[in-house]
């Protein structure tokens, strides 16, 4: 692992929030190296800063100190256009609550992110059909979100997360609204795509059981990233 | 494409409220394109003035007569070609609701003067060689069922008496902005009438009309006609005849303005509700801006779709305002014909109708796209938490 060359790298990254005249600080110094391939779990408490430090490192929010590098570009000082078009290319993001849009069908839900791209339609067919097989839905593709169960949206938000073949996955407790059998196979899923796909995945978590799937484990505690860690090989 | 499909389907989103939406935008340019068309037909006899045309009347007012010697003079003024005359009757046909626009008027230089009024050449000689015979337009006719050949019975305000006529012709408007509601006969009987009932009011027309070789002289037209009878006992007032029609038109300017502004106010309420629907559902789907903006989508992305959602409802209000209004307009003209005799929507309306939906779609969209462009994504997606 330590030959490895790190997909992202965050140096001295801190975040606040203002509450009226009030400077909460939410993530303090954080240093971290992920490399390519790594599936990485984030734990803490509710209020810790781990769904902050994922939105960081997926470019939807600034830091306001230390820098983001993600495949070599340090993604603090892209432009917010620069940013979103990085955003499309490189990440694919995994929501708790799926966040599918829900007056499109699983097919058009995956082909969302294609829509950014220079892919024909018939190529954007071909992603999405593979995507489609790969987390099991190619019966379901003309189904809306609410004609679907939540392991099976949570499934369809996976397929157009990784429908981009991004750089990183970030999933932001990709298990929080599902029964346990549905957070099984979706957690199986992810897992497949990190060993057979090689994706790199940054998943936050609450729950020990999603955490147990990841290869790394780190603990995030008032803002600050405890320096102890499993690692699971 | 795709993102048609999705502003398509987000406008169904809430069916009932965009429905409602869509029927007050169609009532609204409905509404617009009626008001306009009002104001339309108040201007209608201004439109429809030629300009090779002079009015000629008494200079105190429009109720005093004119010596039916002026026309001699008229003619014999530089610029003139045809000199007609008449007055106005105001002859009441059975019930003074029945009202119609009717003239004693000389019919041959009349008609040369105004030969948009079309008629089939033995309607028009019919007409000249009965002395009692008049025309009528289209209108006019049809609304009270008269034939060729009816004798028609008018009783006279201004001339008292009972006054019968026969119908000779029926005349149709050139242009569709000629008055069809006429009625016209010969002033010869009524002049020989006066001389026989009353004779100081006999030999006096209400007014001259000059038809002039040139349009482009016909200011110095008037001024000569005005200065030929400068300091005479009857003096008179020359213009052209689109102005003479406006002097008609200004004495009821207030009147045209309200409708102009309620015609506006209209729009601007519409706006109010369409700004309205458009910010509740720009902030219904906060959240999903934000998926959209986590996805890659840009600020242009999301603004185009809450634009086009804006388009999408408005247009089609406005389509269905446009179709209704012909309709709308044909079923209030009939019913105000005596009034309004000229009342069509004009290509303009529609123009206007259109602008002021794509001006209602851009100001209702404007807030809610501002709102959900500049939205933090981790502020969005909390929305959906």
């Amino acid at each position: 692992m330590e030959n490895k060359n790190p997909l992202v790298i965050l140096r001295d990254v801190c975040k606040t929030y203002r509450r009226g005249s009030q400077t909460i600080p939410v993530l303090q110094d954080i240093n971290l190296e992920i490399n390519e391939g790594d599936f990485i779990a984030l734990m803490g408490p509710s209020g810790s800063g781990k769904s902050t430090l994922l939105n960081l490192i997926a470019g939807i929010d600034k830091a306001d100190c230390g820098s983001i590098t993600i495949g070599g570009v340090d993604i603090t000082t892209l432009s917010e256009t620069e940013l979103a078009r990085w955003r499309g290319l490189h990440v694919g993001f995994i929501f708790q609550f799926y966040n599918l849009i829900p007056v499109l069908t699983a097919y058009e839900n995956i082909e969302l992110p294609l829509l950014l791209s220079d892919l024909s339609k018939k190529e954007r067919r071909e992603h999405v059909e593979m995507t489609l097989e790969m987390v099991s839905l190619s019966d379901r593709s003309e189904h809306f979100p609410s004609q679907l169960s939540g392991g099976q949206q949570q499934r369809v938000a996976i397929a157009r997360a990784v429908v981009t073949d991004p750089t990183i996955l970030v999933a932001d407790e990709p298990t929080g609204d599902l029964d346990r059998v549905s957070a099984a196979e979706i957690l199986g899923l992810m897992e497949r795509l990190n060993t057979q796909l090689s994706k790199t995945i940054i998943m936050v978590t609450h729950d020990p059981r999603a955490a147990e799937k990841a290869r790394i484990i780190r603990h995030l505690d008032k803002g600050y990233l405890n320096a102890d860690h499993k690692t699971y090989l | 494409m795709q993102i048609i499909k999705l502003i398509y389907r987000n406008t169904l989103r809430h069916k009932l409220r965009t429905f409602l939406t869509i029927l007050g935008l169609t009532i609204a340019i409905l509404a617009f394109g009626l008001l306009r068309t009002v104001v339309s037909a108040w201007y209608a006899g201004v439109e429809a003035s030629s300009a090779s045309r002079l009015i000629t009347r008494n200079a105190i007012s429009l109720v005093f007569m004119l010596p039916s010697s002026y026309k001699e003079k008229i003619r014999q003024i530089e610029g003139v070609q045809t000199v007609s005359w008449g007055n106005w009757f105001g002859g009441v046909y059975i019930d003074e609701k029945n009202f119609f626009p009717n003239f004693a008027v000389d019919p041959k230089t009349y008609l040369e003067l105004y030969p948009e009024y079309a008629l089939t050449p033995e309607e028009e000689k019919a007409f000249l060689i009965d002395r009692k015979g008049f025309i009528a337009g289209r209108k006019v006719v049809e609304r009270f069922g008269w034939k060729v050949g009816d004798t028609v019975t008018l009783r006279g305000t201004i001339f008292p008496g009972n006054w019968d006529f026969v119908l000779r012709g029926i005349y149709k408007g050139k242009y569709r902005t000629t008055d069809e509601t006429q009625f016209f006969f010969h002033w010869e009987y009524l002049n020989e009438s006066m001389k026989k009932t009353s004779l100081r009011r006999a030999d006096q027309p209400g007014f001259f009309i000059a038809g002039v070789k040139d349009p482009d002289q016909a200011a110095e037209v008037a001024a000569r006609i005005d200065a030929s009878f400068k300091n005479s006992v009857t003096e008179t007032l020359t213009e052209t005849e689109k102005a003479f029609q406006m002097g008609f038109v200004s004495m009821t300017e207030a009147i045209v303005i309200a409708i102009q502004l309620v015609s506006f106010v209209v729009i601007i309420i519409i706006m109010a509700v369409v700004a309205n629907t458009m910010a509740m559902s720009a902030r219904e789907r906060t959240g999903e801006y934000a998926v959209f903006k986590t996805l890659g989508f840009g600020k242009w992305h999301i603004a185009g779709l809450i634009f086009g959602e804006s388009f999408f409802i408005t247009m089609t209000g406005c389509a269905l305002g446009i179709l209704a209004t012909f309709p709308a307009a044909k079923a209030f003209g009939d019913a105000m014909s005596a009034f309004l005799p000229i009342f069509h929507v004009s290509a303009k309306t529609i123009y206007l109708g259109i602008l002021a939906s794509v001006i209602v779609a851009v100001v209702a969209a404007i807030i809610p796209a501002w709102r959900s462009v500049n939205i933090r994504i981790a502020e969005g997606l909390r929305k959906i938490t």
